[in-house]
């Protein structure tokens, strides 16, 4: 039996100007079959990442945003989005994906996912994690 | 782990680098995870010029030296071209191009290598 420990996977680029978005999904869904602590932190581009609306028509590459949809089912429901990147993107919550997780010991009540923190209170939970990788 | 490709991008200098450094201050290396462009750090068919470093022969090495586990990705490696004897006849491909003393594997060994160690340091951009 592995350890537990508190995994962050930090996503700081846009969804699809480089790979590092997918790449680091990639990462995230694997992780989720080692049971450990999973969150995931959206910050300067990487809040593109979420934002609803997302049409990859034109470009050749897979819209691959469904997939956060999907990572509530996985037991990823701690999504931290840095305030400050949405507004300096002129974004607010309302322009993300509507993301939530179903509490098993709420008779699998609908909860949200996202958790809205400014750039302080982000730094606070970066230092709470023992394993940070950053994309 | 180490996200960037060499000659590109300083990230794969600095792996290395911070790599003997611990490893010359006693510490163990558990594993080196290559992703993303950094799968590039494993190509035996780089040739730079003369006057400049080897980055892959210097991983090569490192690794014979201090029997280090240095895992490529596969998914980020199959993207890029970079395929072990095994992997290419699997595809029905013509050539192999991994470099000795690197192995290729999934991204279960990133997050694996993440557990087992005290600290996962990442290096990209």
């Amino acid at each position: 039996m592995m350890a537990t420990k508190k995994f962050m996977f930090v996503n700081r680029k846009a969804p699809y100007g480089t790979s590092y978005a997918l790449e680091s999904l990639e990462v995230v869904l694997i992780s989720a079959a080692f049971d450990q602590e999973v969150s995931l932190a959206f910050l300067d581009d990487g809040v593109y990442q979420i934002t609803k609306g997302q049409d990859t028509t034109g470009i050749a590459q897979k819209n691959f945003s469904k997939a956060y949809k999907a990572l509530g089912d996985y037991d990823i429901n701690k999504l931290y989005v840095e305030e400050e990147s949405l507004s300096e993107r002129g974004l607010n919550k309302d322009d993300l994906m509507d993301l939530v997780w179903e509490d098993e010991d709420e008779d699998w009540a609908e909860k949200p996912s996202i958790i809205m923190v400014n750039r302080e209170q982000l730094s606070d939970v970066m230092a709470e994690q023992e394993v940070t990788l950053s994309f | 782990m180490v996200n960037e490709g060499p000659y590109q991008h300083q990230s794969a200098d600095s792996a290395l680098n911070f790599a003997r450094a611990v490893l010359a201050q006693g510490h163990e290396i558990f594993r080196i995870f290559f992703y993303h462009d950094g799968v590039n750090n494993g190509t035996r068919l780089s040739v730079p010029p003369a006057d400049d470093r080897q980055i892959q022969k210097e991983w090569s090495d490192l690794s014979k030296e201090h029997d280090l586990d240095l895992v490529i990705c596969i998914a980020a490696a199959q993207r890029r071209g970079l395929m072990d004897e095994n992997e290419s006849k699997r595809q029905g491909l013509d050539a192999d191009n991994i470099i000795d003393g690197f192995r290729i594997s999934g991204l279960g060994q990133l997050i694996e290598g993440s557990i087992e160690s005290d600290r996962t340091v990442v290096f990209g951009d």
